[in-house]
């Protein structure tokens, strides 16, 4: 046996996970694929986020809650071991509202959301004038918003790099350039690449993002995933302009505006459009009419890993005991999650967390 | 939304040629270029240069005018100060103008985008006061303005022709420092029977090197650890060549190690590039009439190899022949009677690129420069920075720009994207083609959101 | 009052008067707005937004962004801007601290 868990994956999920067995004191290969796979771990939008999670399942919204409590203390220790700052800002987040309709609807489900979960659920609702002494840049058509205060957001591109870091450092093997063709389970299970490469494990998680559309029914997983296009703009790095973080725009550590990001099915193709990247700049000049004079600079298509109802599967194989399904399209919110406290339900400690939920068993058939 | 036949990119002398030859010859076309006047770079501000400057600069660079002249004709639409930043399938063309952003249709695109100088990542290289040797004859041809007490850096014709150049509007470089070897000249003479077939470029090139001796211009040769001193500017350049330690005193550092291709439009349209390994640069794949492996995009001049002027001038009509044959305006026999002398001459013309690519390499200091060399001049990442990254796992520049940064700031990698390739390539020992080089995305160059949000259609952007 | 430019004019053209962060310049009319002011004698057009070190005009075709100014709250390559009596041109804002707050 080469090692105690092969993780087919090297984003920030299989990073994470990989980090936090480390920690526990397993043996961990990780099997990374090439410069040019499609990778959520570079174009995600980089929210620590918490509001809106979890309106159907309320579990998600613990989980998401969950992880945002623990990633300070996370980046804090990555930092610590790395000599590489991975900048958290966790100060609130805002949904921003065009509409007074629009917003009445969704505090109304938040209410409902913060009952199911014991009132554990701090948000404010900020009229215009309100908001506006918050953010002062906020365009004039913007009505109020949401802010949660367990919101935030991270540098998602400086997570990466030190975890791929600290990973190497705790020990774990990282193989690049691998594209996993199959895996098997003779007795313990082997793991063979396309350019021959052999790696056997007590255990596999499979943490592909959209590789476990191929790899999933392998593995004996329903893996049902999609990919969903999100576009994403950044501008030129520019003075403050943007307090708080929300889902059309933030201002990065580095000084640029991020906006983001249009939900389109498209399947696998990662391209920017003219007519995406207009909508999303007409969206971020509404809320933040100083914008308009900021130049672009980058933009970039990245493909959402989403499962059909949009939260993360967590599954052991029936089929193949001890391979692991790991994925969700919330990555950089859920790290913290997935570095404490995934590995004790991995390792079935008797405090592992209730993950049921998460189960394949709610796209069974009904 | 205008609707062309062919939409060019690029008004140097392969946007220009080709553009007249297709509206020549039936086709209905649109000629964009970023600048506010026709010429490209090789002739730029040709058309409002005075006739005692355009002496002093020499007849080569007053042929531009002649194309120049050429552009207005019926079925010819030219674009100036027209900036392209996407180019999407099919084609639409989107470009600002006057701080308006619009969209052309075109069933074809020439890609007529041409050569930048390599970027020579040197030690002090970022300081105000370094500049390209291009840079610097640019400043003499648009504004009439030459560098005093500047030293040129580096190698390759550009250099002889700038430092005579300079001479003639009387400020004589303080000197040459050049990185080509005797062995390189000894390799570049394995070539002599083609450069003997471009010997007009011979003798050009040696009246040059006359003209900077007469002029009493100490040149340097085979200059290794070339690096700039200053603190908040160039000061000095610092260098050993000949057994000694050199440092020369000046205001202005032209360098140039010769040009690459432009590739920043034909990769956003995902165009197969190889390396190729005489000219040290990746160079999109494209045939012989300049047709990519993209349906109805062509690539003519520089960027689709280096070639100089004159061939990119007639690769420009080359290509047109073939997009006019392609649009039902030419038949076949006709587009290769025409094309011919066309093919003759470009061949003729580049049978001194041998002689000059070997003869000329690229400095190696600055091909995979010193750890503490700045290699992405936006971001300020190293090419230590580039070594560890590689040594964290990652495997081509996707990663690093992940990683590091590198390559993310508003020149969107065009500074540092070949040194990233070349690093990765050192450090996994693998071929540049191997490696790989920078997703190109749109925009091609920065837009304003606001420019942006002026072309959104309602109702086509989705929920967040 | 003109600083000395290392730069030689050999033009001849009327001039024209630009602002330069807020000081009046007389540069030749029609010139590029890079050139202009490197005749003028200005060394420093910009600060790098990572270290904030002083930076210039590299490459004058657009491809650097280096020579980055500020003209009517944009920020625009002055190598690709041709000047025009009355244009207003600024040093780009500095950006605060962006991290300082984190």
């Amino acid at each position: 046996m080469d090692t105690d868990y092969v993780i087919v994956g090297g984003g920030v999920v299989g990073l994470s996970v990989a980090w936090g067995l480390l920690r526990r004191g397993r043996t961990v290969t990780v099997l990374d694929g090439e410069d040019g796979s499609f990778r959520a771990s570079r174009g995600n939008f980089g929210l620590v986020w918490v509001q809106s999670k979890g309106l159907r399942q309320p579990r998600y919204g613990q989980w998401s809650q969950h992880s945002a409590a623990l990633w300070a203390d996370f980046s804090k220790e990555l930092a610590e071991n790395t000599g590489m700052d991975v900048p958290l800002e966790q100060k609130g987040g805002y949904d921003l509202h065009f509409s007074e309709e629009s917003l009445q609807a969704r505090v109304t489900q938040y209410e409902a959301l913060r009952d199911q979960l014991g009132g554990d659920y701090p948000f404010d609702v900020l009229g215009h004038n309100a908001l506006r002494k918050e953010e002062p840049n906020i365009g004039p058509t913007v009505v109020g918003a949401i802010l949660h205060h367990q919101d935030g957001h991270a540098n998602p591109l400086k997570l990466l790099t030190a975890l791929a870091a600290d990973v190497r450092r705790l020990g774990g093997q990282v193989l690049t350039g691998k594209t996993v063709t199959d895996v098997s389970k003779p007795d313990g299970f082997r793991v063979k690449c396309e350019d021959g490469t052999r790696v056997d494990g007590g255990r596999v998680i499979l943490s592909a993002g959209l590789g476990a559309m191929q790899l999933g029914s392998k593995l004996g997983f329903k893996a049902p995933i999609r990919p969903q296009r999100g576009q994403v703009l950044i501008t030129e790095k520019v003075p403050k302009l943007i307090n708080r973080p929300s889902l059309i725009a933030r201002q990065v550590d580095e000084g640029g505006i991020q906006i983001g990001a249009t939900n389109e099915e498209v399947g696998l193709d990662d391209r920017v459009t003219q007519q995406g990247m207009s909508g999303l700049a007409a969206q971020a000049i509404a809320a933040y009419p100083a914008l308009a004079k900021a130049q672009l600079v980058r933009s970039w298509g990245a493909l959402r890993v989403l499962s059909p109802d949009g939260l993360p599967i967590y599954q052991e194989s029936a089929e193949m005991p001890g391979a692991f399904l790991v994925t969700c399209h919330s990555g950089i919110t859920l790290a913290a999650a997935h570095a404490r406290t995934l590995p004790e339900w991995l390792e079935r400690t008797p405090d592992a967390p209730d993950l049921e939920a998460f189960s394949e068993a709610r796209f069974s058939i009904s | 939304m205008q609707t062309f036949d062919v939409v060019i990119v690029g008004a140097g002398p392969a946007g220009m040629s080709a553009a007249t030859e297709a509206a020549d010859l039936g086709l209905r076309v649109a000629l964009l270029d970023e600048q506010l006047s026709p010429g490209g770079q090789i002739y730029r501000g040709v058309n409002g240069v005075s006739a005692e400057r355009a002496k002093l600069l020499g007849a080569d660079y007053a042929y531009g005018k002649t194309l120049t002249s050429r552009l207005p004709r019926d079925g010819l639409a030219y674009f100036d100060g027209a900036v392209v930043w996407a180019i999407e399938d099919g084609f639409c063309i989107s470009y600002t103008k006057d701080a308006k952003a619009s969209v052309l249709n075109a069933d074809r695109v020439v890609l007529a985008t041409g050569a930048m100088e390599r970027p020579m990542p040197i030690p002090g290289w970022t300081l105000p006061g370094v500049m390209t040797a291009g840079a610097g004859q640019i400043l003499m041809k648009q504004s009439g303005i030459v560098a005093q007490n500047a030293v040129l850096v580096g190698t390759g014709p550009l250099l002889y022709l700038v430092a005579a150049q300079m001479i003639r509007f009387g400020a004589p470089p303080v000197a040459l420092v050049e990185t080509q070897t005797r062995s390189d000249l000894i390799r570049g003479a394995r070539y002599a029977g083609g450069a003997m077939r471009g010997w007009r470029y011979l003798r050009k090139g040696l009246a040059l090197l006359a003209e900077i001796k007469r002029a009493g211009v100490p040149r340097h040769r085979a200059a290794t650890g070339i690096q700039v001193e200053g603190t908040d500017r160039a000061e000095a350049v610092r260098f050993h060549a000949d057994g000694a330690e050199h440092r020369i005193v000046c205001d202005t550092v032209f360098l140039h190690h010769g040009v690459v291709p432009n590739t920043q439009a034909a990769r956003a349209l995902r165009v197969p590039h190889f390396w190729d390994d005489a000219q040290a640069c990746f160079v999109p794949n494209v045939d012989s009439w300049g047709m990519a492996d993209v349906e109805g995009l062509f690539i003519a001049g520089d960027g689709a190899g280096i070639g100089g002027a004159k061939s990119a001038e007639l690769a420009g009509r080359i290509t047109a022949l073939r997009v006019a044959e392609l649009a039902g305006k030419l038949a076949v026999a006709d587009r290769d009677r025409k094309a011919a002398p066309l093919q003759a001459a470009s061949q003729t013309d580049r049978a001194v690129r041998p002689f000059l690519n070997a003869a000329y390499p690229p400095y190696t200091g600055a091909l995979t420069p010193d750890d503490a060399t700045i290699i992405c001049r936006c971001e300020e990442i190293t090419a230590g920075d580039i070594r560890r990254f590689a040594k964290l796992g990652c495997e081509g520049p996707n990663q690093t720009k992940a990683f590091g940064r590198v390559g993310m700031g508003p020149c969107q990698g065009r500074y540092c994207g070949l040194s990233v390739t070349m690093l990765l390539a050192e450090a996994h020992a693998r071929t540049p083609d191997d490696i790989g080089y920078y997703r190109i995305r749109p925009p091609l160059k920065p837009v304003t959101l606001g420019e942006l949000a002026a072309m959104s259609a309602p109702d086509l952007e989705g929920e967040v | 009052m003109k600083p000395v430019s290392p730069f030689l004019e050999t033009g001849t053209a009327p001039q024209v008067t630009i602002q330069f962060d807020g000081a009046p310049m007389t540069v030749p009319q029609g010139s590029n707005l890079a050139a202009a002011l490197l005749a003028a004698g200005i060394r420093t057009f910009r600060q790098s937004p990572v270290s904030g070190a002083p930076r210039a005009p590299h490459c004058m075709m657009g491809v650097c962004f280096e020579c980055l100014v500020d003209i009517d709250g944009v920020s625009r390559q002055a190598c690709m801007v041709d000047v025009s009596e009355g244009l207003v041109v600024n040093r780009l804002a500095k950006a605060e601290d962006p991290d300082a707050d984190l």
